[in-house]
This record gives structure tokens, sequence and C-alpha cells, in this order.
């Protein structure tokens, strides 16, 4: 997906004024605070995308994750991250409860995936009271993720 | 006697320390992997050895084990006050992040007193087991606090000048309940946490100088409390409060506060500097000082 955008100047334009737009919508609303101190879109993606590599490099973990279709996470991990942030974007991805059905996530796993999330947002010098807003943003999803 | 007893259990203290520097120093702590509760969950290591704050136990447990993981950490606590000294050293062990055994030996220093009585021991010595077993909640998540319920078996080892002053036993057990919260992106966007714990006990000053006593010789309710905030996820600073019996005709009790800054560079090594107030002590009064406590934990 990468690659065609790269390769197709267009769309990259046509994504551009979308994304602006998008941007303008979110200000309008007012509630998007946290998505604007986090970077916006950029830095949404920033975000997730260091928080993918440390869970690839958490051996804690990384067997949660082995059949999992990193692109479609990347996506609607931003798109879960930017709509809980106040970001111009609706999650169109299942819900917690049912994508981590039968994963088997306890709480030394929950726990590991938070300190991974932590770790990439200090390691791109994100404030902590920005990390510490997110992070309460994301606490009420917990209780759908855990099984046991 | 008197005397040859002090510096045996300093030097225990010094050696303590040196190993927890050295094993801390060496690699050989970080070698052993952290569990996976978040940096700081498990607080310090209070005075009696439990997981907590400075003087009061938390619903939290030791180390850093999480669900099916292995917690554990040792400390040692010095605090100089105006006319008394306290060594506090221990070990404790957390399973399951559900339940907490430890094993701590507190020395106090008469100092003062000590020299101007001439009295028989010049310092007073106690041994606590304790237990916690965390019984609802979660710390951070869901709607309840964390709850824990805990008991501290407290043995006194030199039991003369208690006795002298009117305590009636050498030996007796503390029971508490705790709740403990940490709210995330509290005021100032940063994370507050409380702590409540009410403890049923006897134990005068808790229990270096025995348990119950001439005025009084039945447990009470006591409260105790702490407050904090994180600066940032490496730094908190709070404020404790610990509400005493008053068993002794001798001499009144009163409530210990401190004020803390907590330092948890890594999962490995942590340090808490405190201003402490322990008002009257064994008829000394307005005691004050210092507290400094280290600990290595996993």
């Amino acid at each position: 997906m990468f690659h065609r955008l790269r390769r197709c100047p267009p769309l990259r334009a046509a994504l551009f004024v979308l994304v602006l737009l998008g941007g303008t919508a979110g200000t309008a609303r007012g509630d998007d605070d946290l998505y604007q101190d986090l970077g916006g879109r950029p830095g949404v993606g920033a975000v997730v995308e260091a928080f993918l590599f440390r869970l690839a490099d958490d051996a804690r973990i990384n067997h949660h994750f082995a059949e999992t279709n990193v692109v479609r996470f990347h996506d609607k991990l931003v798109e879960l991250l930017c709509e809980l942030t106040g970001g111009p974007c609706t999650y169109s991805g299942d819900s917690m409860k049912l994508t981590h059905a039968g994963m088997g996530i306890d709480h030394a796993d929950f726990n590991a995936v938070v300190e991974n999330l932590v770790e990439a947002m200090s390691g791109l010098g994100i404030a902590t009271g920005v990390q510490n807003r997110l992070l309460a943003r994301l606490a009420p999803l917990h209780a759908d993720i855990i099984e046991r | 006697m008197s005397g040859g007893r002090r510096p045996r259990a300093a030097s225990l203290g010094g050696v303590f320390v040196a190993v927890l520097l050295a094993a801390s120093a060496s690699g050989a702590i970080e070698r052993l992997a952290a569990g996976s509760r978040l940096l700081a969950t498990g607080g310090g290591t209070q005075v009696e050895g439990q997981a907590g704050g400075g003087i009061v136990p938390w619903a939290v447990m030791a180390g850093y084990g999480s669900s099916g993981e292995v917690g554990a950490s040792a400390f040692y606590t010095h605090v100089e006050l105006d006319d008394y000294a306290l060594d506090a050293l221990g070990v404790a062990v957390s399973v399951d992040n559900r339940i907490e055994f430890s094993l701590a030996r507190q020395q106090l220093d008469l100092g003062t007193l000590g020299d101007a009585l001439g009295l028989p021991d010049k310092s007073l010595r106690q041994d606590i087991l304790g237990l916690k077993l965390r019984v609802a909640g979660d710390l951070i998540y869901g709607g309840l606090p964390q709850i824990a319920a805990g008991l501290q078996f407290k043995r006194h080892l030199d039991f003369g000048i208690p006795a002298a002053v009117g305590a009636v036993r050498r030996r007796d057990a503390d029971f508490f309940l705790a709740a403990s919260k940490l709210w995330l992106a509290g005021p100032f966007d940063r994370n507050v946490f409380a702590n409540a714990t009410l403890r049923y006990t006897r134990a005068n000053q808790g229990g270096l100088l025995g348990f119950g006593g001439d005025r009084d010789d039945s447990r009470d309710v006591m409260f105790e409390g702490a407050v904090g905030v994180f600066l940032n996820r490496h730094v908190a600073v709070g404020f404790e409060y610990r509400q005493q019996p008053d068993n002794l005709r001798f001499s009144d009790q009163d409530a210990w506060m401190d004020a803390f800054v907590g330092v948890f560079p890594s999962k490995h090594v942590s340090l808490v500097a405190a201003w402490a107030s322990l008002g009257t002590v064994a008829t000394l009064d307005g005691q004050q000082g210092w507290y400094l406590s280290l600990e290595v934990a996993f």
C-alpha cells in the first residue's frame, strides 16, 4: 500500500487534501486537544509505529501477534487512537472484546503492552502530561481485553 | 549486654546495604527479569517491611510481579531523629500480584535517652513477619481501588525497657485493611494516587515500645493515609499520616507523618527520601528528622 502511494503523486495529493480537511473538521469540534497535542495524524502514526516495533521485539508478548496482519493492525490502531483522542476518525475495526477474544490476554500481557506504549511515547519525547491523558483514554479498554 | 548489641546490628545493616548496592551495580539484579507491572506500582517498602510508602502499608504488592509472576524486593531504611535513630531492613516476596510475604528487623537506637538514664539496653529491636493479600480491585483499572487485607506479626527482642515503662506484651499482631488507587491524568495531567489504611493495633510506637499498656491493653482502629503525585513516571512526591494508639501512662504518643520524594530510575532500584515527624517518643517531644530508604526489586 505504501509502495503504491509513493508511485502515485495525484493520489497522495488527494490524500493530503483529505487530511487537511479532516484536520479542519476535527478542530471545529473543539474536543481534539489530545489529538493535536500528540501531533495530529502524523504524531499518532509515529506513536503506533514505534509501539508496534517494540511489541514485535518483546518476547513476553510477541507470540500473541504471530498471526496478526500487521498492516491492518497498524491502520486500525491509528484509527482507534485517533478517535479516542478526539481526532477526525471513526474506528471501523471490531470491538475490543471481539478482537481479543480467545487470545487469553492476562494482566501480565496487558501491563507489558502498556509498558511498550509508554516506552514508545517516551522515546518520541512526548510530554508526561500528554502520555498520561492518552493512557487515561485507553484504560477503560482494560475490562474488554483481559480474559483471565 | 549494653554497647555490644548496637554495633552488631548496625554493621549488619551496613553489610546489607553493601550487598544491595553491589548486586545492583554488578548487574546481578538487572539480570533477573523484572515482572510486568508498571514502574513504581509496588511503591517503596514501608518501615515494617511491606510494600507501601514510608510509614504506611499500602494495598500494592512488593516487586513487579503481575498475574502468573513472582516479584520480590529487599530494603534498608535509616531514620535519623532529634534524639533517636531507627534502622530497618528486610525482604519481601509477592506471588501472582495476589499475596505478599515479608520479613523485617527494626532497631531503635535510644541515643539521648539511653545515655541520660543509663538504661540497660542502648537499643530496642523487633522482628516483623508480614502477610498481605489482595482481595479485590486494581490499582489503576476499573472502578474499585485495589484492596488488601494484611497482618504484621511482631516480636520484640529487648523487652526490658518496654516492660519497665508499662507495656504488657512482648509479641502481638496488627491487622489492617488497605485501599490504594491511582488516577491517570489527574490535576495538571499528572497521575495521582491515594491510600487509606485501617489498622487494628495496640502497638506502642509501632511495637518498638512493646504492645498494650498500663493505660489500655485493647486494640483500637487507627487511620493511616497517603496521597501523592507522580511528577513524571520516575519521580513521585507525597505525604503520609499514621495515627497511633495511646496505651502507656508514662508518655503520650503522637501521630507519625512524613513528606516524601520517591525516585524510581528503573524497576530494579528505587530510593525514597523523606522528612518525618513522629511527635513525642518515650517522653521526648517533637521528634523530627530525615528518612532514607533504598530498595532493590524485580
